[in-house]
């Protein structure tokens, strides 16, 4: 059995902390260059200039991509081979609160969602799995709340057709219409129960963005996310809602099994700033 | 491209039309969910503002913490419908102009044209972009907010489209 001290947690968390906040992932720049290659309507290039602009200063200067340095939503897989030596949820929110302090993020969290009261770093959000081997990977998503006020969950019945979930999606994407900072990356979980689609929904922001991606076979999940990524671009709800070509980046889907009895699906969009880093340790 | 100066009276805003790209120099502050509370608690009980409402522009904007050696982090607009329900009575005091991102309610519009309020966008999600504009910080108000405290913020050219303007025209086509 290997074992991992906690404090190694401690600094990884708070290395991905800055490398979330300050890199934009690449996947996500290369989306958003290729649509500002492409984009025809004016506004919208000069928006996609700005926002191309605004990841080559945060990055250059150490500075957050957004204010918004959002909910810290942490996916940790450990290996069961592994043994972690101290705490490991508790080195998680360390670590956290530690990284937003060092790059002087934004201390966006209240402990009491009814009372409020003052705002803290930490604590994240923390979904732990237990998967094969002796290793630690951990992933950071910052989730701003501009986009995650969009989230949507629905439970079709099991003899819902497929127009009526693409339609659900859609409109999803209408709702946040210009609010939420588009170019979205649309996350969507399929199938399991009620929370775990929307577990679902918010790992497939994690799903890697392929902008040279080739047409898949009808009635696959690839082909699915296809077409939806070009009946919602024409939508035209464009960057920052001002009209244009581009309105998301991506539809990322996930699905998993579920009950003869349910058809759960969730919608959970990400900002252009979609910012996660990953470590294995 | 056309400027406009703090504070920001009728004559400088009544030709604007929405779409219109703008540069605003002056002085505008911070407040977001929190603050409009606070602030909206303060005109019922007819107490004194953190700062003079009339001709004023509020920035719903929270930044991060500062970084050394820096005049503020990054500091990009919030979704402005949420202060929706509070903007009204801000703009029957005076207020003036609003700077945040999405759209805004009917009601909301209706106040802007009663008043004669301008509801400005600014690239939404370029927080570290739009420090470079931003010249002095002050923190006004509330401070136990963190994030959420009133700030005066000294801005030079900072980037602004008209989204609704005098006349109710908006941007996002809602009429």
């Amino acid at each position: 059995m290997r074992a991992l001290k906690a404090v190694k947690i401690n600094q990884a968390a708070s290395e991905l902390v800055k490398q979330a906040n300050f890199s934009l992932r690449q996947d996500v720049l290369a989306a958003l260059r290729k649509a500002w290659q492409g984009e025809k309507n004016k506004r919208a290039k000069n928006i996609l200039k700005a926002i191309l602009d605004n990841a080559a200063y945060a990055q250059k200067e150490s500075l957050a991509i957004c204010q918004d340095t959002g909910m810290p939503v942490v996916f940790a897989q450990v290996g069961q081979d592994l043994k972690i030596l101290g705490n490991l949820t508790e080195a998680i929110n360390q670590g956290i609160s530690a990284g937003y302090r060092k790059y002087s993020l934004r201390n966006s969290i209240v402990a009491d969602p009814l009372a409020r009261g003052r705002s803290s770093f930490s604590p994240a959000v923390v979904h732990t799995e237990i998967v094969r081997g002796n290793k630690l990977k951990l992933t950071l998503l910052p989730k701003g709340f501009g986009c995650e006020n969009k989230s949507q969950l629905k439970m079709f019945k099991p003899t819902a057709g497929l127009n009526e979930i693409k339609q659900f999606i859609i409109e999803a994407v209408k709702a946040a219409g210009p609010d939420a900072c588009p170019p979205y990356v649309v996350g969507v979980g399929i199938g399991g129960t009620a929370d775990y689609a929307g577990l679902l929904a918010k790992k497939a922001l994690l799903k890697k963005i392929n902008i040279k991606r080739k047409p898949s076979m009808p009635g696959t999940v690839p082909a699915l996310e296809r077409e939806l990524l070009a009946k919602i671009n024409n939508l035209k709800i464009g960057p920052m809602g001002l009209g244009g070509n581009t309105t998301v980046l991506a539809v990322n889907i996930l699905t998993y099994p579920t009950h003869i009895a349910g058809l759960p699906v969730s919608v959970n969009i990400s900002c252009h700033a979609l910012r996660s880093a990953e470590i294995i340790l | 491209m056309k400027k406009i100066t703090t504070p920001l009276d009728l004559k400088q805003i009544k030709s604007l039309k929405a779409g219109e790209q703008l540069l605003l120099s002056g002085t505008i502050y911070t407040a977001r969910d929190q603050a409009h509370k606070r602030l909206t608690a303060a005109i019922k009980k007819r107490k004194k503002l953190p700062f003079k409402i009339s001709d004023a522009v509020i920035y719903y904007c929270g930044p991060t913490q500062t970084p050394k050696g820096r005049v503020i982090g990054a500091c990009g607009p919030t979704t402005s419908s949420r202060m929706d329900e509070f903007a009204p009575l801000l703009l029957a005091k005076g207020l003036r102009g609003m700077i945040g991102k999405g759209s805004r309610s009917l009601a909301l519009k209706q106040a802007i044209k009663k008043h004669k309020g301008i509801y400005f966008v600014t690239y939404a999600g370029c927080g570290a972009l739009l420090s470079k504009y931003v010249k002095r910080v002050k923190t006004l108000a509330y401070g136990d907010l963190g994030p959420e405290a009133v700030l005066k913020l000294e801005v030079e050219n900072f980037p602004l489209i008209v989204a609704i303007d005098v006349n109710g025209g908006d941007v996002y086509g809602q009429d």
